[in-house]
């Protein structure tokens, strides 16, 4: 017990004193939190509507009062006709347009039915869904304003609702993303190249013949890095809540408790990889091309799994980090209890422990 | 009656599938002793070493270590042996202390041991300027000097070198050679690999490993003269020639 103690003491000491790999492992989550908070929103905030107003008369004025007093709009009434919207579209000056016909507010008023029209730039097409349903949101939302209560035969309102995330706050879905890639690259990445490294040195060669015990090697290593992920799984949640005003809904608890077996599982990859490897560069290029991409592809926070070939989705089922976004998802933001979450959090021990034996089979082996 | 001897092997063999990488080798080890073990790459010394050392398994035959069976005692070995490889083996990026420390713990000595233990080497070696300093930014042969202490800290009773000596300028060499021989006068035992001839010299009696089996075992002298060579480096030449392995 003593000796581990010693042994965990040098690996944070070899921790600390790699400047460079102390800022990448907490420098990089704080850059993801700003590029996907911030810059890589898929929102569309303060975008120009051009509105040509045919009608000009109330109904279309309360509109566009409407519209302009919400924060997603900059709205311009300086295009006259349908010509100038077309040459504005052209130009990439306008991405979207709203055009009353005249006679806008006498249909809705006499025929309880009248048109709009939408424009948008579809060679940017999430903009442009978005802006639609934004405006077909406001719209409805002006619809009921009118006629409240009432119950208008032949017309079908969609009421679109998105749920766990109301206000459209894009930065929720990212940041279980986020967490799952940091640990991952923190647990993979740096403990298989910590024990490469010793490899490398020739150090592996004194501790083997050291009366130490070579699986307590192994533990001494992975022991720093499941402290530093906590770590890092901490600084991402406080950055979550106070710069980005994600609200965790579910136990704090139990997001520590999965994250700890998620941590486990990937530094049991790391410890994995690095058995079957002795240079330092091979060992970060398999956990890079090994874990990184798949992690990103396949964990289901940057593209749909299910638009993807049923191939794809074949593998996607043995990407840890697929199971973890699942259940901080669930956790984090909708407030499920482990009753929910079960089967994940199976498999995901499942991995762990396979991912364990293997590891420490293969060390073995090295010994006789 | 073998209480002087410190390593014994008997018709130590280990087979690897087809290949006999040590085929029957007897030798003792008294102790004390400087014990030269030679060979050409390939020759069986690693995997000879490997086994004494209580990493690998022998396929049969009998050996003990300080006394504990290869088979049934190797935890008991590994605390009675220090080891030291050819590759440079202390971390570049802790202090001349904090390695200290780190090898004393890991042989499981207590922290106020260490501690004086630690002064004694570190002002023994000339090292209390540079003792809070990185390991990485010592000159090699420092590094090397420090290796070696840091391999007998624990006072082990035999110390394995692995060609300890490679890329080390002859001045350094010679100097490491000296706490060799310091170290052998305390009282523990030198197993030493070198693929250095003269060094092979310096040895109390030396081990020539050809294809798995070891083709001479005698002190220097005794070796010189019966091949009629005047150096190791002949010697050497005359019991290699007839090597098969370095060909495939």
């Amino acid at each position: 017990m003593k000796q581990l103690l010693v042994f965990i003491r040098k690996e944070f000491f070899h921790v600390f004193r790699d400047k460079r790999t102390l800022l990448i492992m907490f420098g990089l989550p704080v850059v993801q939190i700003v590029l996907f908070g911030f810059a890589l929103t898929s929102e569309v905030k303060n975008i120009t509507l051009t509105v040509i107003d045919q009608a000009r008369d109330v109904n279309s004025t309360q509109i566009i009062n409407k519209i302009k007093s919400s924060s997603y709009f900059i709205v311009d009434e300086s295009a006259i006709n349908y010509d100038a919207v077309s040459t504005a579209f052209k130009k990439g000056t306008a991405r979207c347009a709203l055009i009353f016909p005249a006679g806008f507010g006498n249909d809705l008023q006499d025929a309880g039915q009248a048109q709009v029209q939408i424009l948008t730039d579809g060679s940017d097409p999430n903009m442009a869904k978005t802006v639609i349903n934004y405006l077909t949101a406001i719209l409805t939302a002006y619809q009921q304003e009118i006629s409240p209560g009432a119950q208008l035969p032949y017309r079908i309102i969609p009421e679109q609702r998105m749920l766990y995330n109301e206000e459209g706050n894009g930065s929720l879905n990212f940041i279980p993303g986020v967490m799952a890639l940091v640990l991952m690259l923190v647990c993979t990445a740096l403990t298989s190249v910590a024990v490469v490294r010793e490899k490398e040195l020739g150090t592996m060669e004194i501790l083997l013949v050291s009366p130490f015990k070579p699986l307590l090697v192994l533990l001494a290593k992975a022991v720093p890095y499941l402290v530093l992920s906590l770590a890092n799984f901490t600084l991402i949640l406080v950055l979550a809540v106070f710069v980005l005003h994600v609200e965790v809904k579910g136990s704090i608890l139990l997001l520590f408790l999965v994250s700890t077996l998620f941590i486990i599982a990937c530094l049991s990859i790391g410890l994995m990889i690095s058995n079957t490897t002795n240079s330092q560069q091979t060992a970060l290029l398999l956990s890079m091309m090994g874990m990184m991409i798949p992690t990103l592809i396949f964990t289901g926070f940057m593209f749909p799994l299910e638009n993807m070939p049923w191939i794809f989705q074949m593998i996607s089922y043995v990407v840890p980090a697929r199971w973890y976004f699942l259940v901080i998802k669930a956790v984090m933001l909708k407030g499920l209890g482990f009753s929910y979450i079960w089967k994940e959090t199976a498999v995901l021990l499942g991995m762990t422990v396979v991912a364990l034996s293997i590891a420490l089979k293969n060390f073995k082996i090295r010994l006789s | 009656m073998n209480d002087d001897k410190v390593i014994v092997c008997e018709e130590l063999t280990k087979q690897f599938g087809d290949f006999v990488a040590v085929n029957h080798i007897s030798f003792d080890v008294r102790k004390g002793e400087i014990f030269g073990f030679l060979g050409a790459n390939g020759a069986g010394k690693t995997t000879a070493m490997r086994i004494l050392c209580g990493l690998s398994y022998p396929s049969s035959g009998k050996a003990t270590v300080a006394g504990f069976d290869v088979y049934k005692q190797q935890e008991s070995i590994k605390k009675n042996i220090g080891y030291m490889s050819q590759k440079f083996s202390l971390y570049e990026n802790l202090t001349v202390t904090e390695n200290i420390e780190f090898f004393g713990g890991v042989y499981g000595l207590s922290r106020p041991e260490i501690r004086k233990r630690s002064d004694r080497l570190v002002s023994k070696l000339g090292l209390t300027q540079e003792a809070k300093k990185l390991v990485g930014s010592l000159p090699l042969g420092w590094k090397q000097k420090l290796a070696f202490s840091v391999a007998i800290f624990h006072d082990p009773q035999i110390v394995f070198l692995d060609e300890p000596t490679g890329g080390v300028d002859p001045i350094t060499r010679r100097q490491f050679w000296d706490m060799i021989y310091e170290a052998a006068a305390t009282g523990i035992t030198v197993f030493v690999t070198t693929h250095y001839m003269d060094e092979a010299e310096y040895c109390n009696r030396i081990t020539v490993m050809v294809d798995g089996k070891v083709e001479a075992l005698d002190t220097p002298g005794n070796l010189k003269a019966r091949y009629q060579a005047a150096s190791m480096d002949e010697v050497f030449y005359q019991l290699a020639r007839g090597a098969k392995r370095s060909a495939d």
